[in-house]
């Protein structure tokens, strides 16, 4: 795996409505689609889902290669899944296949297909969201959010500030990784061979530096903020100033919708 | 009238002492006056205190000794801080630990977020300071596709959002290529005649220093030197003494003058070399 396609909070610039609305609105939106996900009960529902997402990916222009591509890292769980629900899902009447202790029934091929659909609808849809929306106004979505945490002593700013330096310095830690593994390897290391316990042990030698180095530049980084005149989120102002429009109450009162009409599908109990 | 911005007064510190070793004095006894408006540079080695006087000009470091004014604020004064910050910008080395955000131009609000700046007037400070260091086309591009020079540029219009009356660069050319420190070099000195800002230089590179109004020259935590560029470069053995070199230029008119010939020492520019030994042939 190289370095460079760890997709973690990538952006996708663009213009079309999905970019535009509120990153607020995306928020609660992708709250309630995943409350529906899990409202869902059946084909006619999960149908409703995953057109939406098929209608907000074509909207948002940014490909269905690229959701796809995100759900790389976690197939092994939604392998793992699909095997578990298909073999341990107790059903009435005789099995579809018994073969020695494994017991297949209809059931167990109907929670395994739609557990699977869902995983994959929770991530794409989550994807969206990440691909859409620029890191630093999802952070400023969140610290609004929550703003009623405040109240609570939570520390919101800093939670929020944490994050979106976290953000910040993810590309220069990868290219800093990338720097130190090459002078590794041109003294000898080995990061690709060996049993599982080997590769971690070559793993040690990058740790260290990169460690070491990330707590010098965490050091600089709170200087210069310093200088800048960073006191903490108290008095602070910011420059883009989130406003909720037109779109965006059409846009919420439209994820209502949906979780209504999914919760309505489960009533009339297609398949 | 000339007006001081920056004033220490016999400023002392040292690093607290670490166990069973003797605390070691890094600044001793610094009285520099900065005017504002001028382009000082400080000059020394590695380890002549250079970085540590800067950091106390804006009250990072506080003295052991002595004292710091920032336009008649005393740093000590916890309650003038961000006024004090306010006032003396600083820029450092690296210019990836110094970028907050992921976006140049929201990078570059984040000082006047913090200072509670109105919106619309944070979008001017912004706008007007990405156009001073020529990056206001890159304000939506993210900062690590960036080459250093920008980047270091980028750092600077972080400071200069602030609308200090004063910049001070602590090595900002260290880790840049030659393009980039030229980039930095020229938006620092555009800084100081268009926009009127104090600038203090911080530097070991002889070069980046001759272009400076006034040098400041430091070694183990002392002023050794402070006058025009062309001044303090004719004291040839005294800056040897200490580890640093003079430019080019003036090496070959003072290796010229060992040898029985009578040049002025007090060509910084190749120009300046050049006429100088035009005169000595055409005296022959």
């Amino acid at each position: 795996m190289a370095l460079k396609d760890i997709t973690l909070g990538q952006y996708f610039p663009g213009k079309t409505l999905l970019h535009r609305l509120d990153p607020r609105t995306k928020i609660l939106l992708l709250v309630f689609y995943i409350v529906a996900l899990f409202m869902a009960k059946n084909a006619l529902g999960y149908g409703l889902l995953a057109l939406t997402l098929v209608g907000a990916v074509l909207v948002s222009r940014v490909g269905f290669k690229a959701v796809l591509r995100g759900m790389k890292p976690v197939f092994f769980i939604v392998v793992f899944t699909a095997v578990l629900n298909l073999l341990y899902t107790p059903g009435q009447g005789e099995p579809l296949i018994a073969f020695w202790v494994i017991k297949i029934y209809w059931e167990g091929i109907r929670t395994a297909f739609f557990m699977v659909l869902r995983i994959m609808l929770l991530i794409s849809c989550t994807f969206l969201l990440t691909y859409t929306t620029s890191p630093i106004l999802l952070t400023d979505a969140l610290e609004d959010l929550l703003g009623l945490l405040k109240k609570l002593r939570l520390p919101v700013h800093e939670l929020a500030m944490m994050m979106s330096i976290a953000l910040r310095f993810i590309p220069t830690l990868i290219e800093e990784t990338d720097k130190i593994m090459s002078a590794q390897k041109a003294r000898g290391a080995d990061f690709e061979t060996g049993n599982l316990l080997h590769r971690a042990q070559a793993l040690i030698p990058l740790l260290v530096p990169l460690f070491i180095s990330a707590f010098r530049r965490a050091d600089e980084l709170a200087v210069a903020m310093e200088c800048r005149c960073y006191h903490g989120g108290e008095g602070r102002t910011r420059m883009r100033q989130l406003k909720y429009a037109g779109r965006d109450y059409i846009a919420l009162l439209l994820g209502l919708a949906l979780c209504v009409a999914v919760w309505c599908s489960n009533l009339l109990g297609v398949f | 009238m000339e007006t001081s911005i920056l004033k220490t007064e016999s400023l002392t510190f040292s690093y607290p002492a670490e166990e069973g070793k003797e605390a070691r004095l890094v600044l001793d006894g610094v009285d520099l006056d900065i005017e504002a408006g001028s382009f000082v540079a400080v000059l020394g080695h590695n380890g002549s205190g250079k970085s540590t006087l800067a950091k106390h000009l804006n009250a990072i470091l506080l003295p052991s000794g002595g004292k710091v004014y920032v336009s008649g604020m005393d740093t000590a004064d916890e309650a003038r801080l961000l006024a004090i910050r306010r006032t003396v910008g600083m820029v450092f080395q690296n210019p990836d630990n110094q970028i907050v955000a992921n976006v140049v131009e929201e990078d570059c609000a984040f000082g006047p977020e913090n200072l509670g700046v109105p919106p619309d007037e944070i979008r001017k400070l912004v706008d007007d300071s990405l156009k001073i260091v020529g990056m206001y086309s890159y304000r939506e591009h993210a900062p690590h596709l960036l080459s250093g020079g920008q980047k270091q540029r980028i750092a600077i219009a972080g400071v200069l959002a602030m609308k200090p009356r004063c910049v001070v660069l602590d090595e900002p050319t260290a880790m840049l290529d030659p393009i980039g420190r030229r980039e930095v070099l020229e938006t620092i000195k555009a800084l100081n005649e268009t926009q009127g800002v104090t600038v203090v230089l911080i530097t070991h590179h002889m070069d980046e220093a001759a272009q400076a109004h006034r040098l400041v020259v430091m070694s183990k935590g002392k002023i050794i030197s402070d006058g025009p560029p062309k001044e303090v470069f004719q004291q040839v053995e005294a800056l040897k003494a200490v580890g640093l070199t003079v430019p080019e230029t003036v090496e070959l008119l003072y290796e010229l003058n060992r040898e029985g010939f009578d040049l002025p020492l007090d060509a910084l520019s190749d120009e300046d070399c050049a006429q100088a030994l035009y005169q000595l042939l055409k005296k022959d």
